[in-house]
């Protein structure tokens, strides 16, 4: 178990958010219906399924950008309508489109992305482009990058969040062998850290530690999360 | 953490959408264009007559910037909505219409203004007086950004349409037709040395109520818009 809290603490890991019997319809047809699961920190979850078993519609309602579902969300045990700015406040959501401007630099797309969500300086920004190996791009407008540099620019924002809950969709798309390891260490460390990640991928996760797969189903009902406690 | 001000999180959104118009600039020319055309084609069309562009000048310029921002709405937040970053800009912790106030802002500047800086020209052609054309330079600086205000009610409510062209005019047009009555009264009345006091404050009620309401309103489309 990694040293999640300094402070001696015995309780279990902290809840921060729990879904209580789920149900989605999406054209006449049911994408999940009584899913429950509760997430904890430093837990890191995936989400599993076919193409169009609802893996995105899922995360879009997570994050509150859905109201099409029946059912509970709670955030630190609190209804998610009531709790909804610190739950904003505290979610770093990454969507299967980037919400990348094709036509800044990967700077300017970054310095708009999270100047809304906390300070930062140039420095920084300049610092976590170089870290997804974007150096050098930096004042190049995104429409001349390639589709995987596109991506990264989107992941960049991993490097400068403190946000406690990560919801990422499909964030391995595009991206080159190198740049999954260093996602998946990037992951990894953040969970010790007591951070919190859901995502989704048809990528075959390679994590030190256990983590959690959530399974949808094309059988109209969720099959249980299962814990996997693997080791590599 | 450190949250930025509420003046800092407007004024960001506010340059990404400064500098987003910049870049392209040629789409921005447009509405400007069409603009010029509508009220340079007017005398031609119907009369080249003194009297005639004189009493209908001032409707013709008004209905001309009306339909111009009319053509320039979808796109205030269809690209946004295209490449996910409306997403982000609903996901963050902010209020939404603080935000949404941002980009119309920046909407009227790129477009109202320019309609503003045109207006006096056009009405040279349309041979209205140097008294009349200062009236309807002051109906269009309250109104236009009404128009943008009202607009954005109409864009938010459509971005998620394949094609909402058709159905914003169908929506926002009804909303627009206040404005346009008491801006084209107001320089009718000051052409006939009438006061024009109490138009001035109606146009200034109007301005007040859509920079207060639509905002909020078009924050509550663009959610709706955005979940499903």
């Amino acid at each position: 178990m990694p040293a999640v809290s300094p402070v001696p603490d015995s309780s279990s890991p902290k809840e921060l958010l729990r879904a209580e019997s789920l149900f989605c319809e999406r054209d006449e047809r049911v994408l999940f219906e009584d899913l429950d699961f509760t997430v904890s920190q430093g837990e890191i979850i995936q989400i599993e399924g076919p193409n169009g078993s609802g893996k995105t519609t899922l995360l879009r309602i997570l994050s509150g950008l859905s109201g099409a579902y029946e059912g509970e969300l709670f955030w630190k045990g609190e209804a998610i309508s009531s709790a909804r700015i610190d739950f904003l406040s505290n979610l770093l959501y990454l969507g299967h489109k980037p919400g990348v401007k094709a036509i800044l630099t990967p700077v300017e797309n970054l310095r708009a992305l999270m100047g809304m969500r906390q300070s930062i300086t140039d420095k920084q920004i300049h610092e976590a482009l170089k870290k997804v190996g974007l150096y050098g791009y930096e004042d190049t407008p995104c429409h001349n990058l390639s589709a995987g540099q596109h991506r990264r620019v989107s992941l960049a924002r991993l490097y400068l969040s403190n946000d406690a809950l990560w919801v990422l969709d499909e964030a391995f798309t595009a991206i080159d062998k190198a740049g999954v390891k260093a996602l998946e260490n990037l992951l990894e460390q953040r969970a010790e850290q007591g951070g919190t990640v859901i995502l989704t991928t048809h990528h075959e996760l390679q994590l030190k530690k256990g983590f959690r797969k959530i399974t949808l189903g094309q059988k109209q009902n969720i099959q249980s999360a299962e814990l996997l406690e693997e080791s590599a | 953490m450190s949250t930025p001000s509420l003046f800092r999180v407007f004024a960001t959104v506010l340059k990404r959408d400064l500098t987003l118009a910049y870049r392209r600039r040629q789409d921005l020319v447009n509405p400007m264009i069409f603009f010029v055309i509508v009220v340079s084609l007017f005398p031609l069309g119907v009369s080249p007559e003194k009297t005639f562009l004189q009493e209908a000048g001032a409707g013709v310029v008004w209905v001309a910037a009306l339909l111009a921002t009319l053509l320039s709405l979808d796109s205030l937040f269809r690209s946004d909505y295209e490449d996910g970053s409306l997403e982000q800009l609903i996901l963050t912790p902010q209020p939404l219409f603080l935000i949404v106030l941002a980009k119309i802002l920046s909407h009227w500047l790129v477009t109202g203004v320019p309609l503003l800086i045109l207006s006096p020209v056009l009405g040279v052609m349309m041979h209205l007086e140097f008294e009349t054309i200062k009236i309807l330079m002051l109906t269009l600086l309250l109104g236009t950004p009404v128009l943008s205000l009202i607009g954005a009610i109409g864009a938010a409510l459509t971005v998620g349409l394949k094609s909402g062209g058709v159905l914003i005019s169908l929506l926002i047009l009804p909303l627009y037709i206040p404005i346009l009555i008491f801006g084209t009264g107001t320089v009718q009345a000051a052409s006939n040395m009438l006061p024009i006091d109490g138009y001035i404050a109606l146009m200034g009620a109007i301005f007040a109520l859509s920079l207060t309401l639509s905002p909020i309103a078009a924050a509550a489309a663009l959610r709706i818009s955005l979940s499903n």
